[in-house]
């Protein structure tokens, strides 16, 4: 590990300050702030994160869940992963997410993980990983082994030439589901950002995943008023029962009347470069008969897009029998 | 309280010590530098310190971690993760380095009695606060509850992980836990063990929390 200045700021004010002197909030960051540690330290260890600064922003006041007048939920961005998981108001009326968090991680790491962390939490891509290999992401311009390499568990949506790095993080999933809205300070002010527009796709340019500027502090992030009556699920296949990243995941969040889905918003993991949701699959089920017919049409529709990798293929059909048992078992409740 | 004084547990020989006695009288001329204050107190056979000025360390940061009940004052480089911490500047050996990468559980300990992964953590996130390891749950003679069903259900081969497997349990009995072993099997994910000793270690969690 690089040798660096450890800082715990006064204040967010302080926070934002120290780190718009970093060149870039994004892979090669100078400046990192510290939540959990347990995306960051793994990374610094590997010598894939070198910030010469750490601003250790644990103690902010940004900790709390509060209920908000229009009846939605702030959560803050140092709120613990157990301790949202664990909330009452989570569980009752956003179980998807609750459902989400509990799937990911240990039970250790969700003591520790941060929400705005997971907002961040970077690829299992081996390569990406590995300084000693080439990778777009970590060294933009060095080329992508993955590509013809391992990448069984990569990404089959939304990948590109330069990067096919599979998004990890099962939260974000179900924020993506319940159209959170992420809370960010910088040295301009404040802004908000919807979810589907924070995470970046490759594209051309890798090392940048999301829209975060230098000196960019989430704060908090924001769900809308719960959905009366919505039925919630979050379903992970993967390749052991606990403790492991995601083949393929699906949020479902469906509201049904007489028997017809009047609303449904879904949402990919383990399968995307971002967390995916599927307006398509959102689409083609709002009107439709709650019965299988209609939920593997949505599949075949979510994964129309879908492009595998040398490793993977199985992955498209695993992730519709995903979305297919999700939206199964979230009408049947 | 506890007592977390490693040459209290061991007063025998121990592989620890002959290691920092025999160690640091070869290589003494080389890394003399680096041979934590309490670790040559420890072997030395006086009383081990609660203060550490530690070696010398370009950039070394003033902290005081509270672990087990006792404040150590330490100075340490930024660098030292909370596992480094305890077992080589604090010589409390119990917590176990396994993956160093949040993989294997072996390095937990709690922070105001929640499990963390220690390896994963700097120590310097941890001023001021509260730490117990696997030294201060217990003693041999008075044991935790858990290790004493760890002991009784034979919930180990090799014991590596034990102390983390150890330290999660506590924790758990804390935390919103369904009763049947499969809620345990899944809330004790995050400690791997290499030997298989699971379904004592379930035997012995579904002990505890039944006399509970």
């Amino acid at each position: 590990m690089h040798i660096f200045e450890f800082i715990r700021p006064k204040d967010s004010a302080a926070a934002i300050a120290a780190a718009a002197q970093s060149k870039t909030a994004q892979q090669g960051a100078d400046v990192r702030f510290m939540g959990g540690g347990t995306t960051l330290i793994d990374l610094m260890k590997l010598n894939v994160e070198t910030p010469a600064r750490v601003l250790d922003i644990n103690r902010l006041p940004l900790d709390k869940i509060e209920l908000m007048p229009d009846g939605g939920l702030k959560i803050g961005a140092t709120v613990r992963n157990s301790d949202l998981a664990y909330h009452a108001k989570v569980q009752k009326d956003y179980s998807v997410l609750s459902q989400a968090i509990l799937q990911g991680a240990s039970a250790q790491i969700r003591n520790m993980a941060t929400v705005g962390g997971n907002l961040l939490q970077r690829t299992r891509c081996v390569y990406f990983r590995d300084t000693a290999m080439p990778c777009n992401k970590r060294e933009p311009g060095t080329g992508c082994p993955a590509i013809t390499g391992h990448n069984r568990t990569l990404a089959i949506l939304g990948a590109s030439e330069l990067c096919i790095a599979t998004n990890p993080s099962d939260m974000c999933v179900a924020l993506a589901a319940l159209e959170a809205t992420i809370h960010i300070q910088g040295m301009m002010g404040s802004r908000a950002v919807a979810f589907g527009d924070f995470h970046l796709l490759p594209g051309n340019t890798p090392h940048r995943e999301t829209v975060l500027e230098a000196g960019d502090l989430i704060t908090h992030v924001t769900l809308p008023p719960p959905i009366t009556g919505s039925k919630q699920v979050y379903l992970k296949l993967r390749d052991r029962a606990s403790y492991e990243f995601a083949l393929s995941s699906a949020a479902a969040v469906i509201t049904i009347a007489s028997g017809r889905i009047t609303r449904a918003r879904i949402a990919l993991g383990g399968v995307g470069t971002k967390p995916w949701r599927s307006l398509e699959a959102e689409a083609t089920l709002t009107g439709k008969p709650a019965n299988e017919a209609s939920f593997r049409e949505a599949a075949e529709a979510a994964l129309r897009n879908a492009r595998p990798q040398s490793e993977n293929k199985f992955k498209i059909e695993l992730a519709k029998r995903c979305l297919t048992h999700a939206l199964r078992t979230a009408t049947a409740s | 309280m506890p007592d977390d004084d490693p040459q209290s547990l061991h007063p025998g020989p121990t592989r620890r010590k002959f290691l920092l006695t025999s160690g640091s009288s070869v290589a003494a001329s080389l890394v003399a530098a680096y041979v934590p204050a309490s670790a040559k107190s420890a072997a030395g056979g006086t009383d081990a310190a609660s203060t550490s000025a530690g070696p010398r360390i370009e950039g070394a940061v003033p902290i005081t971690l509270r672990i087990n009940g006792k404040d150590h004052k330490l100075n340490i480089d930024p660098r030292t993760t909370l596992l480094d911490c305890i077992r080589e500047t604090v010589s409390l050996t119990g917590t176990k380095k396994g993956c160093d990468h949040g993989q294997c559980g072996a390095c937990t300990v709690h922070v105001h009695g929640r499990r963390v992964l220690s390896c994963l953590n700097l120590a310097l996130m941890h001023d001021g606060e509260e730490i117990t390891t696997v030294e201060g749950l217990g003693t041999p003679e008075a044991m935790h509850p858990m290790q004493a069903s760890f002991l009784a259900c034979d919930a180990y081969q090799c014991g590596y992980c034990t102390s983390g497997q150890i330290m999660s349990a506590v924790a758990l009995l804390k935390e919103p836990c369904g009763p049947d072993d499969a809620a345990v099997k899944e809330l004790m994910s995050g400690n791997i063990c290499r030997c298989g000793a699971y379904a004592n270690i379930v035997d012995a969690i579904q002990q505890v929390r039944k006399q509970a």
